[in-house]
């Protein structure tokens, strides 16, 4: 974490002090670390703890058998297996298009970007301020401007309810954003490599490939993280572009109320899983995170 | 792609020219296909009557827009979204510079706090409304079960029952997963600012309060305005999580902008309608949008 250079004055603080700093780090990890639990305990405990009163804090007998439903498609023991085993199936198939739909995207994101970044850094030409700036305008367009003719859209095309369809669709708003911050990792890195690859006969293109993408590929990966954890998160687009086969998770949960009756124990397991890749990532990447999130808005 | 040829340095700026626009091409088409067509069909559509359970459409100019701006609902609905906007991004703002503030000091267990503070905002929006949903349950939800263990209350509060009650609910559980990210970005704003003025402040005898005051807010001033139009444009659509929380309801006292347009467009099926709410929205946020493309062009970063 050497990030976070601490703030020098390391002298002896007095007691209360001390409590005090103790106090608010308690606070702190209650507010931030209570909900989480809590997703936790609700997907692991049995409907019947759910309801109990007084609550169960930790459940007596902690099942992981909706967690299984959904990752492996296996049947819930209950009374009416029928009914118990179709939210599963409609969770797993959600799981399923979500990481598809998203690691597709991240990698149409992380290609075009990286190839439009070099040209942006390396290269002057005219119109390149102007096709610098105004995307990034466009993209911030709130997504209910653009999901109404894209429904359209897609409906001519014939792509309702395809995973392809979100496919086409998330580049769009996450693609500048990978342009941006692949355009100033370029202009940070050293030139002279590649001037002599030129002199070697490289041409501008071999040169890409075989020296600067090599070199990128850390500020690859950590806006790659970035840009799934944004696809993975995506709801407005999902929801109005799917209508069954092609459901994302998000789609799937926020849906699954109206679906099947309100069972926050389903939800909660869909929601864990839902969860656990971003919660991986945000604790195994946290500096790559944090630097691709800070990069928009603090130098260096 | 005659630019790839280049086995000279001195390639003309021509070929370099045809080579760039080759490079960003497949993201220019993307950028047009996908943002700039269906934005002129927005607006398109939102010139005519177009209602797909009733065939046919009709030029009806901008009548549209001027019916909108009489409707009642949308005029609420607006409202709820700057109160949601102002009162969910002041709220934010302060308790993450206070969080910065509080993690920039050296203490034993930071590290891990640290690591653990992200956690929040890794969590999916969807997931954080369904969570609170569930925490904030009338009849079974933690926080009543809490409360009325510690003896606080009585009897169940139900949360989501009066409209403003519920909007703010919708904030809290806005704030709990977005903290984290103000908190990231000003304690890294906080951090480029050199120790030695808060040392020099201390010599002179300033205190907590006003070095705050005095040194890290003017100095934070960039990063803040960053962040307040960063979030303003990104609250002010908030869809997802009152999707997922409370459907509008109860009364529509939590319909904003974007959930209104989502509705009209796609349950009454008026696309017209809809498309003349989403075209405003849009015009209202390329105004913002243009504001941040200035702050970011005056401080020259990347260009």
């Amino acid at each position: 974490m050497s990030r976070y250079p601490c703030s020098g004055m390391r002298k002896k603080r007095p007691l209360h002090r001390k409590i005090g700093i103790f106090l608010i780090c308690c606070i702190l990890m209650i507010w931030t670390l209570a909900p989480i639990y809590w997703l936790l305990i609700s997907a692991i405990s049995p409907s019947a703890e759910l309801a109990a009163y007084p609550p169960h804090w930790f459940p007596e007998n902690p099942s992981f058998e909706r967690l299984k439903s959904i990752t492996l498609g296996a049947a819930v023991r209950a009374s009416s297996m029928q009914t118990m085993a179709r939210p599963g199936v409609f969770f797993r198939r959600a799981l399923l298009n979500s990481t598809i739909v998203a690691v597709a995207t991240t990698l149409i994101c992380i290609s075009l970007g990286a190839l439009s970044g070099y040209a942006f850094a390396r290269i002057r030409f005219p119109g390149r301020k102007t096709l610098m700036l105004t995307p990034l305008a466009l993209q911030m367009l709130p997504p209910i401007a653009l999901v109404i003719p894209l429904f359209i859209l897609i409906q001519h095309l014939g792509l309702t309810d395809s995973r392809l369809a979100l496919i086409i669709i998330y580049p769009s708003f996450l693609l500048v954003y990978v342009i941006w911050i692949m355009t100033g990792y370029y202009q940070g890195l050293p030139k002279d490599l590649e001037d002599a690859a030129r002199v070697d006969g490289c041409s501008r293109l071999g040169t890409f490939f075989r020296i600067v993408l090599p070199l990128s590929r850390p500020a690859l990966f950590s806006t790659g993280l970035l840009t799934f954890l944004l696809a993975w998160d995506e709801f407005l687009y999902a929801l109005v572009l799917t209508t069954s086969r092609a459901k994302t998770l998000p789609v799937a949960i926020g849906e699954f109320s109206t679906q099947f009756g309100v069972d926050f124990g389903m939800m909660m397991s869909g929601g864990l899983l839902a969860s656990l890749p971003p919660i991986l990532i945000a604790l195994l990447f946290q500096p790559l995170l944090i630097r691709g999130i800070t990069a928009g808005s603090v130098k260096g | 792609m005659s630019g790839i040829k280049g086995n000279r340095v001195s390639s003309s700026s021509r070929t370099d020219t045809i080579f760039a626009y080759c490079l960003i091409a497949p993201s220019l088409l993307i950028m047009i296909g996908l943002i700039i067509g269906p934005l002129l069909y927005a607006f398109w559509l939102s010139l005519h009557q177009v209602n797909f359970m009733f065939p046919g459409r009709r030029f009806m100019g901008i009548s549209q827009y001027l019916k909108m701006l009489q409707d009642s609902a949308f005029l609420m609905a607006l409202m709820r979204t700057l109160y949601f906007t102002v009162v969910s991004i002041c709220f934010q703002v302060v308790l993450g510079l206070g969080a910065a503030e509080f993690l920039n000091r050296e203490f034993r267990g930071r590290r891990l706090i640290l690591v653990l503070i992200i956690l929040p905002w890794a969590v999916p929006t969807i997931v954080n409304g369904t969570l609170w949903l569930w925490i904030l349950d009338g009849s079974t939800g933690a926080l009543n079960h809490l409360l009325m263990q510690l003896g606080l209350i009585n009897e169940e509060v139900i949360w989501f029952g009066k409209p403003l009650l519920a909007l703010n609910m919708i904030i809290l559980a806005d704030t709990w997963r977005m903290l984290p990210l103000y908190t990231i970005m000003f304690l890294a704003g906080r951090q480029s600012i050199p120790e030695e003025l808060y040392d020099a402040a201390h010599i002179d005898g300033a205190g907590a309060w006003k070095s705050f005051f005095r040194i890290t807010l003017p100095l934070l001033k960039a990063v803040l305005l960053v962040v307040l139009i960063l979030r303003t444009l990104h609250t002010l659509r908030v869809f997802d999580i009152i999707f997922v929380m409370t459907k509008g309801g109860p009364a529509g006292g939590t319909t904003t902008i974007t959930f209104l347009t989502y509705f009209t467009t796609f349950k009454f099926q008026n696309f017209g309608y809809g498309s003349a709410m989403a075209f405003f929205t849009a015009l209202a946020t390329l105004a913002l949008a243009l504001l941040y493309i200035r702050v970011l062009g005056q401080r020259g970063e990347a260009l």
